[in-house]
């Protein structure tokens, strides 16, 4: 027992460390992304959004099995389950961040720019004190709120040989299928806690932000 | 109120021009919306322009503040060029304060950090120091309990005349107000209004565009009437009202009267 939850406990650490690189790669990119989404350049914006919606349209399984054996096949570069992971979670991550970065940008009106320019500030002091606040707050609960889709996303990653803690459970549960028959319930009870331990404080300081958000709104 | 009342500052000192405008020209694409302007506007004096929508007085007063590349002509503040997108324009844009219709307080922050924010980041002065200042403003516009509010928890009229503190605060030498009203319920109007006439006593240099007829009688020591992006009349407020010379101001004049 204390063994099997050992093992849990390294599939859930599988888990987050894929989550959380790939969160950070999104992050990272996804805002250059959003940055490059907003250009006025008509193939630049056409260029952006091909890929946001040839990355939507896929299912993010469909993306592992391209790159975990497609790209293994096309160019004979081999990239390990967890490496492939990251790089699909990334690809998706980084899309959906871009196309929250770039709403973001535009939903801040076009006054807000021009009050402040007309107020003698520069444009690094109206980005700094001005629009990045702005944007900041409306960004994070998006932000977090896909964080969490792209962690509960990983389970997926079993699929290509990643022994990650969905794969440790079912492990568990059929290595004591004669024993104990009625252990997948236990097993998937303890794997829902762990999901649950991770994405509740997201979700939590999520439901902070956008409450004192509305405060200061005077919503 | 009677408009000699109003006005000494402009006949006392005609010769000190804040702003000279000399044959301004903008384009969007091939459509002139400002085809040939000049216009100088002396210290003290308050300028109202006023004509049909679309006749580009609205473009000229962003022009005026670098928002808006022009094609021809210059623009000049006390001999200084404003030219959009040159380096010189945030020196210059200090010195020039902008109210827009719409309620453009930064919605992140406090009234008084609103107010606060270009004396401290722009002019670099001290925090204390400008928070005085604004203080004063707010008391003088009839704010000073909304100084922790922000700007969700004011009215429209409210936020105008906070964003009238913000722009005085830079102690400009000329402000420009674009349709400050515009946006507003008739009740919050007078409101708004009445700080602008008391900016007009105390010698403030402005430029003012505005549907609000009566008053631009009140607070104008010159009406300049556009149209098709031009200045077809200009005039003091008596004259202009009364006799309008040109058929188009007449006729601009009479969609204001409703006759059966």
């Amino acid at each position: 027992m204390g063994n099997n939850f050992l093992r849990l406990l390294s599939g859930l650490w599988v888990t987050v460390r894929i989550s959380l690189i790939s969160i950070a790669f999104s992050l990272v990119l996804g805002t250059l992304l959003g940055a490059v989404m907003t250009s006025r350049n008509r193939v630049v914006k056409v260029l952006c959004r091909v890929y946001l919606e040839i990355v939507r349209i896929m299912p993010q399984l469909v993306w592992l099995f391209i790159v975990f054996f497609g790209v293994t096949r096309l160019t004979g570069a081999n990239f390990g389950g967890e490496t492939s992971a990251v790089i699909v979670f990334t690809i998706w991550g980084a899309a959906e961040m871009g196309d929250l970065v770039r709403g973001t940008f535009e939903a801040i009106p076009r006054h807000q720019f021009e009050s402040s320019l007309s107020l003698g500030l520069t444009k690094p002091q109206m980005y700094i004190s001005i629009i990045f606040p702005q944007a900041l707050r409306n960004l994070l609960p998006n932000v977090i709120n896909l964080a969490t889709r792209m962690i509960k996303t990983t389970a997926l990653v079993s699929i290509i040989g990643v022994t990650e803690v969905l794969k440790v459970g079912k492990q568990i549960i059929d290595a004591n299928r004669f024993e104990f028959p009625n252990a997948a319930i236990w097993v998937y009870a303890a794997i829902f806690f762990m999901y649950f331990l991770i994405c509740f404080p997201l979700s939590m300081i999520s439901r902070a932000i956008v409450k004192k958000q509305q405060r200061s709104e005077g919503e | 109120m009677t408009e000699t009342e109003l006005k000494p500052s402009a006949a006392e000192i005609p010769s000190e021009h804040i702003i000279d405008i000399n044959g301004v020209v903008k384009r969007f694409g091939d459509n002139a919306i400002l085809d040939g302007i000049d216009l100088s506007v002396s210290k003290g004096e308050v300028v109202v322009l006023i004509g049909p929508s679309g006749c580009g007085k609205s473009t000229l007063l962003r022009c005026l503040n670098g928002l808006e590349p022009i094609q021809g002509g210059t623009i000049t503040l006390h001999g200084e060029p404003v030219i959009h997108g040159e380096k010189s324009l945030y020196k210059i844009r200090q010195k020039i304060g902008m109210v827009f219709q719409s309620y453009d307080l930064f919605p992140h922050l406090t009234v008084l950090k609103n107010i606060t924010l270009s004396p401290i980041k722009v002019q670099k002065r001290d925090k204390a120091e400008a928070e005085r200042q604004a203080m004063e403003l707010l008391a003088r516009v009839g704010l000073a309990d909304k100084a922790k509010s922000y700007p969700s928890e004011l009215s429209g009229g409210q936020k105008q005349r906070v964003a009238i503190c913000r722009s005085l605060i830079m102690d400009p030498e000329i402000m420009l107000l674009d349709e400050i009203t515009a946006a507003l319920d008739p009740e919050m109007v007078h409101e708004v209004l009445n700080v602008v006439l008391d900016l007009a006593k105390s010698g403030t240099t402005m430029m003012i565009v505005t549907h609000e007829m009566a008053f631009a009688q009140a607070v104008a020591d010159r009406i300049v009437f556009l149209d098709g992006g031009s200045i077809i009349e200009q005039d003091t407020p008596d004259e202009f009202f009364r006799h309008p010379k040109t058929e188009r101001a007449e006729r601009f004049l009479k969609t204001f009267t409703y006759t059966k």
